[in-house]
């Protein structure tokens, strides 16, 4: 016999994610994850704060970066944020089809976002011949900008993986913590974005 | 079927038991075991060292197999014996001392050994195929141009075991955050519960600045990116920056368990209640958070400018304040007590002058003028082996001795145990006090010879012999364990007249750890049971079924897949055969978290009925 993990209707005012014990560790876990990630990162706009104006002749960020592209990502992925908190005010009124239905819109901005990257990308390199190798600054860029959209898509195949695997059986206390760590690490990428958006869009434009 | 019915198990059935275990007490033990077998790799090296420092221009080892040796005992001291080791006491003790039944994450705990075990075994594998040899910092331009795949191991290596000990750290946090038992406030927790908390937060923030710092070096050597790179406007200072803001609160995620293990010795083993518990945990936090603010101290002869270099060379001094407060207060702790002098007290005494005299030299370290003449010289090398010899190995062999009974059911052979301290403690100090006056003489360090008459000869031949004083002291250890093992009489529940929670549990421990939660009413809760009440530690709750976690034997074939993955980058860029491995590799991984998350995995019970049958 295993736990008994469906929702008591006499306990809507639970919190389905934060029930059961592995539900709360699973909430203090991510968080102190979020604080290594936020290391990493810091790491990463360091690196690139020192190698931003070293583009050894090659494109320098004024020359390549449009705002326009990135004003559709920064809000594709803003949004994103703000459906997945829609997601989870569902999932605590144990509403599960609603949960399902916000996550999937969710979903689908943060596919575009990664889209609009991976045109972004393309479009460097193509039309610039600015790469990975072409300069310091390069180097840096594409680490940077490329461990957030590699964050998107780990974001995303989670995302993806959660609501396939459950689309039958429903909301539950074994499953309801799953979907609450994700929405907390999206709303960490969100934040991670609006860093990026500052610092190597803005930044990179003026100056 | 009862519990207790210990039946023999085939070899087979052992093995898969090992492999597929979630259970941080045998987890705790193949880190302790796998730690041990790459202390013994690293103490191996470290003698090619010393014998080629024997005597003036040696031809022992050629230059290039020496800078491997280096290389590789930093390495692998560091990454593979230390910390392991103290991550295994952690497992080991921690969830006993707290009161908890398991860990927060027993999946992920399991998770970060295999990871850790094959960044060893990948990192060693390299011998086979040309070591590295830019030295365990690795610093650009030298680790960039290194020729062959040396480098590459070494990234790819300390990047599988960093990823691991990253899960073991945050396993750590939320484990003592959520799991302690009904009374064990904060402040209840025995110091090494304490010191493992706040390396695991040093863990967390440290090792991330590390994994992108190896990512830039893989890059640059893999991919051709030019982070390192002047001629494309790199900069190689960023990886020093990287490096030692993981590498400085490395050595303190590497003394501070110690300073705990210290504390719970010199507490049991003079029979009274550690002094100055308090300002103890505050200096813990205190050196943690100052830990991180003094990493430019390992650059101050980069150019930073002076204002830099004043400013971490205050902050360096100011560690001296909390460390001396542990020293002061553990001085205390004996003062007045019932001392017993047993083979685990007797490393923890000599840890305090052998670790003050590191400190000392760390002190004339940090004042960053003076530091011009000590840079790169044996003054450095002798430094921190005062501390990491004289504080973390030291430290090692205590906790070795005080959890051997906790861990194996046998107390240590005392006569072969204070042998080999003699051994041992006499061989470091021979070692490396000499090694202070090599380094003012202006002997600089990873040189693989020294000329004839320059004032080197005799210095550097003592400190050979001392180098082999600890390896007899070795291997003396290694006899008591044989030793103990065949002959040793079984270990009662608490040999030490412990005063801690892991003294409290029968021996041999049952997996679940407490059949009922304990009531924690202060700190050293089985020692107020002792004192106050009937020896034991009154249950916190009814008999009730006990909810355990399923093994798993994901852990190990996501490593494998990872280590072959790893493979894979090491060799793509030369054979392009390679990225069938890289590929193949990170299917198995990436498929066994796939699984992970897709299959439920409710753990089981363990039944009330099946409680009531054992013994108490």
């Amino acid at each position: 016999m295993s736990h008994d993990y469906s929702l008591n209707p006499e306990k809507l005012h639970e919190d389905p994610a934060k029930v059961t014990h592995e539900g709360k560790n699973k909430f203090i876990g991510l968080w102190v994850f979020l604080g290594g990630e936020t290391v990493l990162f810091a790491s990463l706009f360091a690196t690139y704060l020192a190698l931003k104006n070293s583009t050894a002749g090659g494109p320098s960020s004024q020359e390549i970066f449009g705002l326009e592209l990135v004003f559709i990502m920064t809000m594709l992925l803003l949004t994103s944020s703000l459906t997945s908190v829609y997601a989870i005010y569902h999932m605590k009124n144990h509403n599960f089809r609603k949960m399902q239905l916000w996550f999937g819109i969710t979903a689908f901005l943060g596919l575009g976002f990664l889209a609009c990257e991976i045109y972004e990308f393309a479009h460097y390199i193509t039309d610039y011949g600015f790469t990975f190798r072409s300069s310091a600054f390069g180097s840096a860029f594409y680490t940077l900008v490329g461990f957030h959209g590699g964050h998107v898509i780990v974001g995303m195949s989670w995302l993806i993986a959660l609501m396939v695997r459950n689309a039958k059986r429903g909301l539950n206390l074994y499953n309801a913590p799953k979907y609450n760590t994700f929405a907390l690490y999206w709303h960490f990428i969100d934040v991670v974005w609006v860093f990026i958006f500052t610092v190597v869009y803005l930044m990179g434009m003026v100056s | 079927m009862s519990l207790a019915s210990a039946q023999k198990k085939g070899f087979g059935a052992i093995l898969w038991d090992y492999l597929t275990t979630v259970d941080h007490k045998k987890i705790g033990v193949m880190y302790i075991a796998a730690g041990a077998f790459f202390f013994i790799l690293g103490g191996i090296e470290s003698l090619v060292i010393r014998v080629q420092l024997m005597v003036p221009e040696n031809d022992f080892v050629s230059a290039g197999l020496y800078n491997e040796m280096i290389t590789m005992h930093g390495t692998t001291m560091i990454f593979f014996a230390a910390m392991p080791i103290l991550l295994g006491f952690m497992n080991v003790a921690v969830p006993l001392q707290i009161g908890a039944r398991d860990v927060a994450f027993p999946f992920l705990n399991a998770l970060g050994f295999w990871l850790f075990l094959f960044g060893g075994i990948l990192l060693n594998l390299s011998w086979i195929f040309g070591a590295p040899d830019a030295g365990w910092t690795a610093y650009p331009p030298l680790s960039t141009q290194s020729p062959g795949h040396g480098t590459d191991f070494y990234v790819m290596a300390l990047q599988l075991s960093g990823a691991g000990t990253l899960m073991g750290g945050i396993n750590f946090i939320v484990t003592i955050v959520t799991m302690r038992a009904p009374g064990m406030t904060y402040m209840r927790m025995p110091l090494f519960s304490w010191t493992t908390f706040v390396t695991s937060i040093l863990i967390l923030f440290a090792f991330p600045a590390f994994t992108v710092a190896l990512f830039l070096l893989m890059f640059d050597r893999m991919f051709d990116s030019a982070f390192f790179d002047i001629a494309l406007g790199g900069n190689a200072v960023i990886w020093q920056h990287l490096f030692w803001i993981f590498a400085h609160p490395e050595v303190y995620i590497l003394i501070l368990p110690a300073f705990g293990i210290f504390s719970e010795i010199f507490s049991v083993f003079s029979k009274k209640r550690l002094f100055g518990y308090t300002s103890m945990v505050f200096a813990t936090f205190l050196i943690a958070f100052l830990g991180f603010m003094v990493w430019a101290h390992h650059m101050f002869t980069v150019g930073l400018g002076s204002v830099a270099n004043a400013i971490f060379a205050v902050g360096t001094m100011a560690i001296a304040v909390p460390t001396g407060i542990k020293i002061f207060n553990w001085l205390a702790t004996m003062w007045g007590g019932s001392i017993r002098i047993s083979t685990a007290m007797l490393w923890a005494l000599a840890f305090i002058p052998s670790f003050t005299i590191g400190g000392m030299t760390g002190v004339m370290l940090g004042a960053a003028t003076a530091d011009y003449q000590y840079h790169d010289t044996y003054f450095v090398v002798a430094h921190f082996h005062y501390v990491l010899v004289g504080g973390v190995v030291f430290g090692i062999m205590a906790g070795l001795h005080y959890w051997w009974p906790l861990m194996f059911r046998r107390v240590l052979n005392e006569t072969l145990g204070k042998l080999a301290f003699w051994l041992f403690f006499i061989g470091f100090h021979l070692t490396f006090f000499i090694q202070h006056f090599l380094g003012l003489m202006g002997m600089p360090r990873r040189y693989w010879v020294f000329l004839e008459d320059q004032g080197l000869d005799l210095g550097n031949l003592v400190s050979t012999i001392g180098a082999f004083f600890m390896a007899a002291g070795a291997i003396v250890f290694v006899i008591n364990i044989i030793y103990t093992a065949v002959k040793g009489e079984k270990a009662p529940q608490d040999p030490w007249n412990g005063r801690t929670l892991e003294w409290a549990v029968p021996s041999p421990t049952p997996f679940y750890n407490f059949k009922q939660l304990p009531l924690v009413r202060g700190l050293d809760p089985l020692w107020i049971e002792k004192m106050e009440g009937n020896g034991k530690l009154t249950a916190a709750e009814p008999l009730n079924d006990i909810h355990m976690p399923n093994g798993s034997i994901i852990p190990f074939v996501m490593t494998v897949g990872f280590f072959i993955a790893s493979l894979g980058f090491i060799y793509q860029y030369e054979y392009p055969i390679a990225y069938l491995a890289l590929y193949g590799g990170m299917a198995i991984g990436i498929g066994g978290m796939i699984v992970r998350s897709l299959k439920d995995d409710h753990g089981y019970y363990v039944r009330k009925e099946e409680l009531e049958g054992e013994v108490e």
